[in-house]
């Protein structure tokens, strides 16, 4: 066993083991418990006392009865002697342990004594607490948004740690900010015309997008290449530089605060990515199909109709679900189109919400909630066919 | 018969393509030539609308005179600014209606009055008034006099079709605007983001890489940044990172890490003491630029992860026998097996970054040292209300993308010859 090693491995699982208490902590923290003090020394001087002494047992004691053993003593010392906690944070600390021992549980004396397992072990630690970190860093703004909305304003400038819920409480009163932001702010109405944007911009989309994403796979003509370099370029360019001249010509046509305004801007911006992706997905199909069909005399309106379409169900469904993704997150030409109150969309309305330093947040993070909540469950549900769309590029942002 | 059927098909391909096309050439294409021309106008954000002629119709009854009515056409021009030539007025009379004592401006013809006002300055107003009286001595009905809305027309300049062009806005971008001021920043921002969001996506692809219970969800979870709307997670962010009643803050303070609260963006610099040197850090930039990453990172997460898992297993495998430590493996094998896509990435996410407005827009409104030029364009345009240098912005946007475009290709050119 190198001297190395031994140092690598007990210092990396002891940093290891106080990141966990610690996001535990601070977790246990916003329930509205009082804990001042992460502990580093005694907490990192336990891990070290744990790993070493896993080494020198090794197997001759059943590895349950050892993890069982260490997380008691830890959830000990930490929970009884140094701070007294409610027994619940100790049962989170006991399971934590179990899940640090039994992960240690691999490394031996004899593990430590080849050549890279420092390195070893410092990847084995690093991604473990990648995977930790990663999703408390991830999940955590979108648990915020989540809990602050059934808060209340008082409950939150008392004490803004307190994350707590009281599920005690009335349905009417949890659900409070929902309701006001519904009958006095009208977010049913924004819910609608969000609605009805980004599904009106699905079906224009493709209703322009699958006609020309089969001429550009199949049909010979003049400027094809071209034509399939410029959408990509196209794609690439900021929406920003399009805002002055749009907002200049829109408001001499009339077509500001107006939702058909917003769709034709969304529609083209989104055309040239279902273009992309359609293209991509036609050249796939077998060109016998359509030969066949050629010798039936159908035009390429049947063709399309009858052979394309019903083929290519899956693409098709997954450029519905992006456009309608892009049009519902869409922020940047809601701004600068809309500022009649009647004609927002939710984003919009959000922003116009906070604008009014007044408003308390539980309201913003409740509307909050509610725009977000269709984009992760579309993605959640369909992420097998999502994922391999975002890898083509997709969405832009 | 081949002829003829190349022929078909290529008018086929014209047709199914040109609603597209054409949409894309008037929603994007156009608005960027458009770009140009403003650029080098004068316009501010009030003088587009066009002037409009209005006539307001107030219909009063006369006393002592039931067969007599008076009609009230408040006339204006609607634009402080421009004047309006040309304008005419026409409206419908009821039958059996005729007026009497007629301004000389306007005539009747077949139930119909014409007016010709001539030319109107701008601010123009006139109590433009006409008698009517019924020709059969019944009574006229009001009611129907007012539902008819007389319709006016006339001739003004739009500002944005006449052929002034001028230089300042320019001049004004690059000498009154803190020019590089704004761009250095933007540069940080699109640097930095670009860079910070490759080298946690190359750190969580490497981590979703390996095999773990509940590694579907943990992919699934790093994407959600990315398609969250940016209107909700900015929120969730500017509440997260408030100085007072924000959770960082309180949280900080709580395990005593700070003693005062930070207030992560509404300020621009922080001293950090370092080995007795002063050092001063963009703080607010900071933050902005790691809600970036934090947002955009799961884009450089997919395109890597999808890269190696492409990498064949018989190359780590080989390298195992030959000793290699994981160390070693990432460098030999896995970095070079990814350089080409993080090459892409690198281009995409700077050009992207480069122009992202929302997010700093939200976060800070472009405050406390976060003035990037997308951010500018929208200030200048709409907060400063002039169109031309809101304009003239865009156009330094394109070019300065066009100059990065052009170097990049010419370096991966360059690399692509000599390997």
């Amino acid at each position: 066993m190198k001297t190395k090693n031994l140092i690598y491995y007990a210092l990396i699982s002891s940093i290891f083991l106080f990141s966990l208490v610690s996001i535990w902590k601070i977790l246990v923290t916003l329930q509205g418990v009082e804990l001042k003090n992460f502990n580093f020394e005694i907490i990192i001087t336990l891990g070290i006392a744990i790993s070493l002494l896993n080494l020198i047992i090794g197997e001759k004691l059943n590895y349950l009865i050892k993890s069982t053993l260490f997380a008691f003593i830890f959830t000990f010392v930490d929970g009884y002697i140094v701070q007294v906690m409610p027994v619940w944070y100790n049962i989170g600390i006991f399971a934590i342990l179990i899940f640090f021992t039994l992960k240690i549980n691999k490394y031996s004396q004899k593990y430590l004594a080849s050549e890279h397992s420092s390195q070893i072990v410092i990847f084995d630690f690093l991604t473990l607490f990648g995977i930790v970190l990663f999703s408390f860093v991830i999940l955590f703004p979108f648990y915020m948004m989540l809990i602050t909305s059934f808060k209340t304003q008082a409950a939150l400038l008392i004490n803004p740690l307190d994350f707590s819920i009281n599920f005690k409480q009335d349905f009417k009163e949890l659900f409070k900010s929902y309701f006001v932001i519904f009958d006095t702010y009208k977010f049913g109405r924004y819910i609608l015309i969000s609605t009805f944007v980004s599904v009106g911009t699905v079906i224009v989309t493709l209703l322009f997008a699958i006609p020309a994403a089969y001429a550009v796979a199949r049909l010979n003509f003049f400027g094809k290449n071209f034509l399939s370099t410029s959408i990509l370029i196209i794609y690439m360019f900021p929406a920003i530089v399009l805002v002055i001249p749009l907002y200049t010509v829109f408001s001499q046509l009339g077509l500001r605060n107006s939702v058909g305004g917003l769709l034709i801007v969304y529609t083209a911006t989104t055309l040239p990515v279902a273009i992309y992706m359609l293209q991509g997905y036609f050249r796939s199909i077998p060109k016998e199909l359509e030969e066949a069909a050629i010798m039936d005399k159908l035009n390429w309106f049947g063709i399309i109709i009858k052979i394309i379409l019903p083929l290519s169900i899956p693409a098709i469904s997954s450029v519905a679900l992006y456009v309608f993704m892009i049009a519902w997150n869409e922020f940047l030409f809601s701004l600068m189109f809309l500022d009649n109150p009647n004609s927002f969309t939710l984003s919009r309305a959000i922003q116009y919400l906070s604008g009014d330093a007044e408003t308390p947040r539980q309201y913003l993070m409740a509307g909050s909630v509610i725009v977000t909540i269709p984009v992760l469950l579309i993605f959640v549900y369909f992420e097998k066919y999502l994922v391999s769309g975002l890898t083509a590029g997709s969405v832009k942002g | 018969m081949s002829d003829t059927l190349s022929k078909i098909e290529k008018r086929t391909a014209y047709i199914l393509i040109l609603p597209a096309v054409f949409l894309v050439f008037s929603i994007i294409l156009f608005p960027i030539f458009a770009n140009v021309w403003i650029s080098f106008k004068e316009v501010g954000l009030k003088d587009i609308r066009i002037p409009e002629p209005r006539a307001k119709k107030i219909v009063k009854s006369i006393k002592d005179n039931p067969d007599q009515l008076k009609v009230i056409y408040k006339l204006r021009n609607s634009s402080l600014i421009l004047e309006i030539r040309d304008v005419k007025l026409q409206d419908k009379l009821p039958k059996n209606i005729k007026p009497i004592n007629l301004d000389e401006r306007c005539r009747v013809k077949s139930n119909k009055i014409y007016c010709d006002f001539g030319n109107w300055e701008a601010k123009y107003k006139e109590n433009f008034q006409i008698l009517l009286k019924s020709s059969d001595g019944k009574q006229i009905n009001k009611k129907e006099l007012k539902t008819i809305k007389p319709k006016l027309t006339g001739k003004s300049d739009n500002i944005l079709l006449n052929t002034n062009f001028t230089l300042k806005n320019f001049k004004k971008v690059f000498f009154q605007n803190e020019f590089f001021d704004l761009l250095s920043t933007t540069f940080y921002y699109t640097f930095f983001g670009t860079i910070g969001s490759i080298v946690f996506g190359i750190l969580t692809a490497q981590l979703v890489n390996q095999k773990f219970f509940g590694r579907t969800f943990m992919r699934s979870v790093l994407l959600f940044p990315y398609v969250g709307p940016v209107v909700a997670l900015a929120y969730t962010w500017e509440l997260l990172l408030d100085p007072y009643s924000g959770t960082l803050n309180n949280l900080l303070m709580n395990f005593q890490v700070i003693q005062e609260p930070l207030n992560l963006l509404g300020q621009k610099y922080l001293t950090i003491n370092f080995f007795g040197f002063d050092l001063k850090l963009r703080l607010a930039l900071t933050t902005v630029i790691i809600f970036e990453i934090w947002r955009y990172f799961p884009l450089a997460f997919l395109f890597i992860l999808a890269r190696l898992q492409a990498v064949p297993k018989e190359l780590y495998e080989a390298a195992e026998v030959d000793g290699a430590g994981p160390l070693q493996k990432f460098i030999s094998i896995t970095l070079p097996q990814i350089t080409a896509v993080i090459s892409i990435l690198f281009m995409i996410r700077f050009i992207w970054n480069f122009n992202k407005f929302e997010d700093i827009f939200l976060l800070t409104g472009g405050a406390s040292g976060t003035r990037t030029l997308p951010i500018n364009v929208y200030e200048q345009g709409f907060t400063i209300s002039d169109i031309g240098m809101g304009s003239a912005v865009s156009i330094v946007i394109v070019a300065l993308l066009l100059l990065f475009m052009f170097v990049y290709f010419k370096l991966i050119g360059k690399r692509a010859d000599e390997n």
